[in-house]
């Protein structure tokens, strides 16, 4: 049995916005399906009392000096902008136009 | 090529600080072989030339008023096009970040222009460092210099070619799960992983955040110390930056390069034996143990029982990690927007930018990690991934326990041609195989080149302990003084 359907491919591309094609959701779920099948290997370990690692550093809550430091001026913050209007980055539509 | 471009990189700091060579004339030595070779190569992005040359000549110029020089002041650099330089343009291989130029300096960057180094360019990759071959790099793939038709590995294929094509002594890569540790063996250079936390990521397009270590590429095992030692040590603006001083990775590899390995205890891992490598990796690694052997060291097998597990827990935390990280790119602060007429809603313009910014492997690997972090199956795969983690960190300290050091073939096989993997993703995944572990324990590791297979380089791993990074380098400068330098690939 697959262990991803390419409708699950779908709704995981939808989530992860993007817009992919047709010919893409048929590659994808094979192919995702091969390596799903290989990386589930990880369940034959037996690790009911074993705690998660999801990090090799022992370091707990970092933090620094509250001092203010320079930081991006606007103009090199917006530099890299798709597209900017009177100082903002502009965004497209977030809400429909009756909203 | 010159005397300058096959100079060590130590050479080459030694004859700057004395006054033998100028800085720009180094650097021009190395632009002057670029413009030769890489439109073969293809090791470049983007030649800094004129950034080159202005950092070159303010390096001489402090040099004739007299101030003392670094080790690797005026020594040029190649940089894996991951890391941000500023005003120069950064793609991590991606369409997506085609054109941008980062605001600001990567700590590494910065730390490498304190340094006095010149930095030459930036290199190929594979797309947001997710590949073993280049081929996943939006801009086309790198060519190996020892066979044009073959991968150069990744997924800093660039850097490692760089290096191996003389293009440039020294370079920057990032390794998550073998980056630069697997393009160095198949190049015939050195590459190095040094402990997670011990160089800083600010300023690295974050991939697998808990993974990522950027390290340096070097023809010499010396040389590769002391580009760590350039680079490494905390930084305040890397929280998962150690506090600790880099350790003494330049003086074990002068140590290491007298050929004595007498005292130290090498594990070769019993489980990575009868798995994957073809059998001319297996034939040098075999003759690699004889040597160290004859070097006074003491080969031990260690079990490793969890790392068998360690490439399934790598492919579900990577992708986990990766499909969070890349979220950032949605076509608003920075990067490519496509689609935005002024009537699709923000929603549409994000997924037709992301679709049309992103090449196939990087959206197999967001939706893998979105899927592994679904609710419902977030405890099977990611979950277990993170179990793996820790079985796998306690099988290293157990061996470490015994062994000072373990080995082990840094690949499973040599340069492969150009498209042998990548109708099947997972075969290309299967070139990480002996890097993985490391990652997930967060150790360092090297890569330094034992011999040849049918004409083609092959990498012997040294992993020691998180923060004894100095034990690697000392066992491969042994390694290397009795392999001898490679002679130069025919480009």
């Amino acid at each position: 049995m697959a262990a991803i359907s390419r409708e699950e491919v779908a709704h995981l591309a939808r989530l992860s916005r993007l817009a992919v094609t047709d010919a893409e959701l048929d590659q994808f779920a094979g192919q995702l399906d091969v390596i799903l099948q290989a990386v589930a290997r990880v369940g034959e370990v037996v690790a009911a009392d074993i705690p998660p690692t999801s990090h090799s550093v022992p370091l707990t809550n970092v933090l620094r000096a509250d001092e203010v430091r320079p930081g991006l001026a606007r103009d090199e913050a917006l530099a890299g902008a798709p597209d900017a209007y009177e100082d903002r980055f502009r965004v497209p539509r977030i809400l429909d136009e009756e909203a | 090529m010159t005397d300058l471009t096959t100079a060590t990189a130590e050479q080459l700091g030694r004859a700057i600080a004395a006054g033998e060579s100028s800085a720009e004339e180094v650097t021009r030595a190395h632009l002057d072989r670029i413009a030769a070779v890489d439109a073969r190569v293809h090791a470049f992005l983007h030649v800094d030339a004129d950034g080159a040359l202005a950092a070159a000549r303010a390096v001489d110029a402090r040099r004739a008023a007299g101030e003392a020089l670094g080790p690797l002041a005026g020594v040029p650099v190649a940089v894996k096009d991951v890391l941000c330089t500023r005003g120069v343009p950064t793609t991590a291989g991606s369409k997506i970040l085609e054109g941008w130029r980062p605001p600001y300096d990567a700590t590494l960057v910065a730390r490498l222009r304190e340094a006095g180094m010149v930095i030459l360019g930036k290199t190929n990759m594979d797309e947001f460092a997710m590949g073993s071959s280049t081929e996943y790099s939006a801009y086309g793939p790198t060519r190996n210099p020892w066979d044009l038709g073959r991968i150069p590995g990744g997924s800093g294929g660039g850097s490692a070619a760089a290096v191996a094509g003389y293009e440039a002594p020294l370079a920057i890569g990032t390794d998550t799960g073998g980056s630069i540790r697997q393009p160095g063996a198949v190049t015939g250079t050195v590459g190095v992983k040094p402990t997670y936390g011990g160089t800083s990521r600010y300023g690295l397009v974050a991939f697998s955040s808990s993974l990522d270590t950027p390290g340096p590429c070097a023809r010499t095992v010396t040389d590769a110390a002391l580009l760590h030692a350039v680079i490494g040590g905390h930084d305040p603006m890397d929280s998962t930056s150690i506090p600790a001083p880099v350790p003494p990775v330049v003086e074990a590899a002068r140590r290491g390069a007298s050929g004595d390995l007498s005292g130290v205890r090498l594990g070769v891992v019993a489980e990575f034996a009868g798995d994957g490598a073809e059998p001319g990796v297996a034939a040098v690694f075999r003759d690699t143990v004889a040597r160290l052997t004859k070097l006074g060291a003491e080969i031990v097998e260690v079990s490793c029982p969890h790392f068998a597990y360690a490439l399934p827990a790598y492919y579900l935390i990577a992708p986990s990690e990766c499909s969070s990280n890349l979220a950032r790119f949605d076509g608003v602060r920075f990067g490519l927007r496509t689609g935005d007429d002024g009537q699709r809603s923000l929603e549409e313009v994000m997924s037709m930018t992301r679709e049309a910014g992103f090449g196939a492997e990087v959206k197999r690997r967001i939706i893998l990690g979105a899927y592994a972090l679904s609710s419902g199956y977030y405890d099977a795969y990611y979950g277990q991934a993170q179990k793996v983690r820790t079985l796998i960190t306690r099988d290293f300290t157990a061996a470490f326990g015994r062994v000072d050091a373990l080995i082990s073939p840094t690949t499973p096989f040599v340069a492969f041609p150009f498209g042998a993997r990548t109708s099947d993703p997972y075969q290309m995944y299967l070139a990480d195989l002996y890097t993985i572990p490391t990652n997930l324990y967060g150790g360092p590791a090297i890569s330094v080149p034992a011999g040849l297979s049918d004409g083609l380089p092959v990498g012997l791993q040294v992993m020691a302990p998180t923060m004894a990074d100095d034990r690697m380098y000392r066992v491969a400068a042994a390694l290397e003084a009795a392999v001898g330098p490679l002679a130069p690939p025919a480009l």
